[in-house]
């Protein structure tokens, strides 16, 4: 192993995992595991994946480390340069914007004193505009790391602005009284016959 | 109104849970063995009679395309593959079976699997639908505690596994062949067809590719019957549907339906209507963001099938549906659209890659009005250019919202160049 590549190693955890990800893939296929193992090694390392990472994975899954870094230049979910203790995507499509998203992202903009690209000098957040998050019957929408907060208001993402920042709990999903994707106000089926359909 | 006994996503909601005893308590992994025992060509028939098209935009008749898989193999093993890459703007159904109703899925993988005799099937979901990944690996393990994937699935005697693979952010991958080269572990390109999926998909084996819902649904139809879904709807357009209801209305929902309700109907019953009302509806664009939008006249009376939208210049595409009031800057929600396809571009084919850039450019400007009505022609021509020149349908998806707008609103592009050209000459 080079110098360059023993400044990132898998903990024994991730090693094991890695080990599971490339399992799910036939024999000689283990290339097929380089988007989990990206993914892993970018958890591992705080949210974003360096050049000795992914020389690390080509490495592990013997492939070029060029074919690693266009699969890790490719996709919009790996960083490059490191990122806040939260990452902050809101969603800017058709569906988001036709119900305000402009406004979310200014109150972003405005709790967090950065724009679209930045992190706020704490560390603590960094705010993003993305495509099409696919939760539109819930817009707008914002990704905070690995849930979906929905039906915000500016004064609902700031609210949960504020209790991230203090470290307190917040819950994902719908931010209005709403069972997920059912009309607010209560569904217009499934309200009482259920049976199976066997 | 569809009945609620004719509904196939009894959880769409999540009201209960999603795990193994309650699914089952629904009517999930009832008589799996026995539909095996009966054989993959019954299998098949029964999908075909049933009139199932696939679920994902294109509406290729499903058991059709199962039929497309070897009979006997050559010495490769054959794959089925769930696209469950959702991110078509508008759409989000997939993400409430995936995370509500998972073992439908996942019993729908090992009965179509088993019909196309793959070994096994890759769900791609993407990377974004983090929970969701994770309810779909929790229910996996479930089913393979019970015996009902892995060796003797359901004691069928027919060994089969599923395996979850996330993508990571980008929407190409939505794209059939885009997907395999992901899920190959490589940037998401898009291949030449032929050679199609069914004789050289992933890993350079016959592989098909399914729509989540598609194959979630497959095992009701085996339980009711297929002549129950193909009763519903109508003739090419068969069976219910889910529809994601967003935009200008009251109340935005998923909903499941019978095929061919009117579109106002569906808006009315489940969304609790357009905002405003009725009247104060501008337009929709009924089947996610690649289809044409239409205006209102057209909106009074059209059906939620394949075939009705698409004599109406439209599409069915992946029944999402986006709602637009009079309060809506009609060029800029579909200048944004521009901009999504832009983003997305995976850059392989030059007409997508340097167009859907230029579109949106000049799409920016006539948001503005800052531009000549000529180029309105210019901008159309382009988008046949691009329409039918690349290698996938992205160029034509990026295409078509441009010449929707173009078709039904070239009356409010022109009126805001005349103001802007009546304010630069104040």
């Amino acid at each position: 192993m080079s110098a360059a590549s023993k400044a990132f190693a898998w903990t024994s955890e991730n090693e094991a995992v890695a080990q599971k990800h490339i399992a799910k893939y036939p024999e000689g296929k283990q290339q097929s595991a380089v988007m989990p193992l990206l993914d892993l090694a970018q958890r591992q390392n705080g949210g974003h994946v360096t050049q000795e990472i992914m020389e690390y994975i080509g490495k592990y899954l013997d492939m070029p480390p060029i074919r690693v870094q266009e699969v890790a230049t490719f996709y919009s979910m790996y960083n490059h340069k490191p990122i806040g203790k939260h990452h902050v995507q809101v969603c800017g499509t058709t569906p988001c914007w036709l119900r305000g998203s402009d406004d979310i992202m200014s109150a972003c903009k405005k709790r967090l004193g950065i724009t679209k690209g930045q992190t706020t000098e704490d560390g603590m957040f960094t705010l993003s505009e993305v495509e099409c998050a696919g939760a539109c019957v819930n817009a707008p929408v914002v990704a905070i790391d690995d849930d979906y907060y929905e039906d915000l208001s500016p004064e609902s993402v700031v609210d949960i602005l504020d209790k991230l920042a203090k470290g307190d709990a917040v819950k994902p999903g719908p931010q209005v009284d709403r069972q997920t994707s059912a009309p607010v106000g209560g569904a217009t089926t499934l309200k009482g016959d259920k049976e199976g359909d066997a | 109104m569809l009945a609620d006994k004719d509904r196939i996503f009894t959880n769409l909601y999540g009201d209960e849970s999603a795990d193994i005893d309650a699914a089952m308590k629904r009517g999930d992994w009832q008589g799996t063995k026995d539909f095996i025992a009966k054989g993959q060509d019954w299998i098949i028939e029964q999908i075909k009679e049933s009139g199932l098209r696939g679920r994902g935009g294109a509406g290729f008749p499903t058991g059709l395309k199962w039929s497309f898989m070897p009979k006997e193999s050559d010495g490769r093993p054959s794959y089925l593959v769930v696209n469950a890459d959702e991110g078509e703007p508008g759409t989000c159904k997939d993400r409430d079976m995936m995370r509500h109703d998972p073992h439908k899925l996942i019993e729908g993988c090992l009965i179509a699997g088993f019909a196309m005799r793959a070994v096994a099937a890759y769900i791609y979901i993407r990377g974004e639908f983090f929970r969701e990944a994770e309810a779909l690996e929790k229910a996996i393990e479930e089913a393979r505690a019970k015996g009902f994937l892995g060796k003797n699935a359901c004691g069928s005697g027919y060994d089969f596994d599923v395996f979850v693979h996330r993508g990571a952010g980008a929407y190409i991958c939505g794209e059939e062949t885009a997907l395999i080269e992901s899920l190959e572990g490589k940037k998401g390109q898009p291949r030449l067809k032929p050679p199609f999926p069914a004789n050289v998909g992933v890993w350079g084996c016959p592989t098909t590719v399914n729509n989540v819902e598609s194959i979630a649904v497959v095992p009701t139809i085996l339980r009711r019957g297929a002549s129950w879904f193909a009763g519903l709807g109508r003739p090419n357009n068969t069976g219910t549907k889910v529809f994601c209801i967003s935009g200008h209305v009251n109340n935005p929902c998923n909903v499941e339906e019978e095929m061919g309700i009117p579109l106002k109907e569906l808006i009315e019953k489940h969304a609790g209507g357009v905002r405003g009302g009725w009247d104060n509806l501008l337009a929709v664009i009924p089947g996610g963001s690649s289809v044409p939008v239409l205006p209102k006249e057209i909106c009074d009376t059209v059906l939620m099938d394949f075939d009705s939208l698409r004599d109406v210049q439209s599409g069915l595409g992946t029944a999402a549906i986006i709602v637009m009031d009079k309060s809506t800057d009609i060029v800029k929600a579909i200048a944004r659209l521009s901009e999504f396809y832009k983003h997305e571009s995976c850059g392989q084919c030059t007409p997508c890659r340097e167009g859907t850039g230029w579109m949106w450019r000049v799409m920016e400007r006539l948001v503005e009005g800052r531009a000549d009505k000529s180029e309105i022609d210019t901008l159309l021509d382009v988008t046949k250019q691009i329409e039918g020149h690349t290698i996938c349908a992205l160029g034509d998806a990026a295409a078509w919202p441009i010449q929707g707008l173009m078709r039904h609103f070239r009356d409010e592009v022109e009126a805001r160049i005349d103001a802007y050209q009546a304010k630069a000459a104040e």
